[in-house]
C-alpha cells in the first residue's frame, strides 16, 4: 500500500542544535504550526532522516507535505517563500536581502570557529581564538548602534545568529579565553535584547546546558 | 526618466568564483563594467567594498556593494529584469539553493586538494571524495539540459567552475578526476554550459587559464603541503 503523504510541517531536529533552533524560532515568529520530531543523532539515525537528507544525513530537515527541505538557511528562505502571508523575516528590498543573506551565512563562522576552540589545543586553538575575535568584531561592527541587524525589527540575521549565543557564553568564551561583553559589547547587548522575544526565550537553552552538552561530546570523541 | 545605475564587477582574471558573478550578469542581460583586480596587491576599491573577506567577486550597483558569489547571483536575480535564475516554486528554489550550497561547502575543498596535494594515500582519499561528489551531481543532471531545467540557472552558474576550470586543473596538475567515461552526463552538461551564448562571452579560454594556473602550480602545491603537513 502506498505511504500516505503527511500534510503540514514536520521538523526533524535535535534539541540543542543551533541550526535547528534557527528554524524553530522562524516557525514561531511566523506563527506556523508544526510537528517537532526529536532525532537520535549520537546513536542510530532514523530511516526518515536518512531518506529525507541522504546527502548530508543531518538535521534540521523541514518536511512540508511530505517533501523535505535541507540546510537551515535554505529552510529559512523556503519558509519566506512558501508562506507569503506569514510575517516576513527578510526585508523586501533586494539589496537589504543580499545584506541579510551575506550576514546570515557569515554567522555560521561563530559555530565553525567556536567548535575548533573546544576541539583543538596549542597553535590550532590560538588561531581559532584569533579568528573568533575577528568574527565577533565584524558582527559587532555590522550591528553598530542598531537594535537589530536590519534596523528596528528582529529579522533574518538576528535569528540566524542568536542560537550561537548560548554556545559563546560560557563555553566558547572559556575555551578561548575571551569575553563577548568585552570584545563585542554591542553584540552582547543585542543578545539580551533578543532574549526578550518569546520565540527566542522559549527556544534557546541556557549556556550551562550547552556547556554540559559540549563536555558530553568531548567525552564521546575522546577529546581531553 | 532616471538613468539606470551603473553596474561594475570587481573580479580577478581566472577566478571561478568571479566567473559566477559575470555569468549571472550575462545570462540576465545586465550590462556591466569589469574591473580586474591583481590579487597580489588588492586595490582600495576592493578592500573598501569587501572588508570582511577581501575576496572577489564584488558587485557594485550604484553605491551598493554585494559580496559572496552565491549572494551576488541571488541579488542579480532579484534586482534586475531578465530570465529568472531560480525556478518560481518555493520547493524548486529550495532545491537550487541546497545544491548551490553543496557545491560551495562540500565540493570545493576535496576537489582543490585532489589536484594540488602531493601524491599519496591522502591525495587518493580526496580524489575519491571528489568523485563521490561528482557522482551526486551526475545524478542531478541526468535527463536535464541544465541543472536549472531548459535553461541556465543558479546551480549551473555555481557549478560553472566544473565546466571550464576542472579541465584546466586536470591538465596543469596531471590528475584526472572528471572523465567522460565515469561522468558522461556531467561532461555533456559542461559542453553545453561553456557553449551557451551568454556564458561563452564572459568565459576565459582554456588556453589562457592553463597558462595562468601553470604559473601558480608551484604556489598551490606549497599551500596544499603546508595545510597538510603533519
Amino acid at each position: 500500500m502506498a505511504e500516505e503523504i503527511k500534510k503540514g510541517l514536520v521538523l526533524l531536529d535535535f534539541w540543542v542544535s543551533p541550526f535547528g533552533q534557527r528554524c524553530r524560532i522562524a516557525l514561531a515568529e511566523k506563527g506556523l504550526p508544526y510537528e517537532y520530531s526529536e532525532q537520535e543523532l549520537l546513536g542510530t539515525k532514523s530511516e526518515l532522516l536518512l531518506r529525507s537528507n541522504p546527502i548530508h544525513k543531518k538535521i534540521p530537515v523541514l518536511i512540508h507535505d511530505g517533501r523535505p527541505v535541507n540546510e537551515s538557511l535554505v529552510i529559512l528562505n523556503y519558509l519566506e517563500e512558501a508562506f507569503p502571508d506569514a510575517p516576513p523575516l527578510l526585508p523586501a528590498d533586494p539589496y537589504a536581502r543580499a545584506q541579510a543573506r551575506f550576514w546570515a551565512a557569515y554567522s555560521d563562522k561563530v559555530y565553525e570557529v567556536g567548535s575548533r576552540l573546544w576541539k583543538t589545543k596549542g597553535e590550532a586553538q590560538s588561531q581559532a581564538r584569533a579568528e573568533m575575535l575577528q568574527v565577533l568584531g565584524n558582527l559587532d561592527g555590522e550591528l553598530g548602534e542598531k537594535p537589530f541587524f536590519a534596523g528596528e525589527k528582529f529579522g533574518f540575521v538576528d535569528l540566524a545568529l542568536v542560537p550561537f549565543m548560548p554556545w559563546l557564553t560560557p563555553s566558547f568564551e572559556r575555551y578561548g579565553g575571551f569575553s563577548v561583553a568585552e570584545v563585542a559589547p554591542r553584540l552582547a547587548a543585542w543578545a539580551d535584547r533578543c532574549m526578550e522575544r518569546e520565540s527566542v526565550a522559549k527556544t534557546l537553552y541556557p549556556g550551562e546546558k550547552v556547556d554540559e552538552f559540549i563536555t558530553l561530546l568531548k567525552k564521546k570523541y575522546g577529546i581531553e | 526618466m532616471s538613468q539606470p545605475e551603473t553596474v561594475k564587477l570587481i573580479n580577478a582574471f581566472g577566478s571561478p568564483f568571479g566567473h559566477r558573478a559575470e555569468a549571472a550578469l550575462c545570462v540576465k542581460g545586465v550590462p556591466y563594467e569589469l574591473i580586474l583586480e591583481d590579487l597580489g596587491s588588492k586595490s582600495e576599491l576592493l578592500l573598501k567594498h569587501n572588508p570582511v573577506h577581501k575576496f572577489v567577486p564584488v558587485l557594485l550597483h550604484g553605491d551598493r556593494a554585494v559580496a559572496e558569489s552565491i549572494v551576488i547571483i541571488e541579488y542579480i536575480d532579484e534586482a534586475f529584469e531578465g530570465p529568472p535564475l531560480l525556478p518560481a516554486d518555493p520547493h524548486g528554489r529550495a532545491e537550487a539553493r541546497f545544491w548551490a550550497q553543496f557545491i560551495d561547502h562540500k565540493f570545493s575543498r576535496p576537489f582543490w586538494l585532489s589536484f594540488w596535494m602531493e601524491d599519496g594515500p591522502r591525495k587518493e582519499a580526496f580524489v575519491k571524495e571528489a568523485k563521490e561528489n561528482l557522482a551526486l551531481l551526475e545524478g542531478q543532471i541526468k535527463g536535464r539540459r541544465f541543472f536549472g531545467g531548459d535553461d541556465i540557472g543558479l546551480v549551473d552558474i555555481a557549478a560553472g567552475g566544473l565546466a571550464r576550470w576542472v579541465g584546466v586543473f586536470e591538465e596543469v596538475a596531471g590528475v584526472r578526476v572528471m572523465s567522460d567515461e565515469e561522468f558522461p552526463d556531467l561532461c555533456q552538461w559542461a559542453e553545453r554550459y561553456v557553449s551557451h551564448e551568454s556564458v561563452n562571452k564572459c568565459l576565459p579560454s582554456r588556453g589562457e587559464l592553463v597558462a595562468l594556473y601553470s604559473s601558480w602550480k608551484e604556489m598551490y602545491m606549497q599551500v596544499a603541503k603546508v595545510k597538510f603537513s603533519s
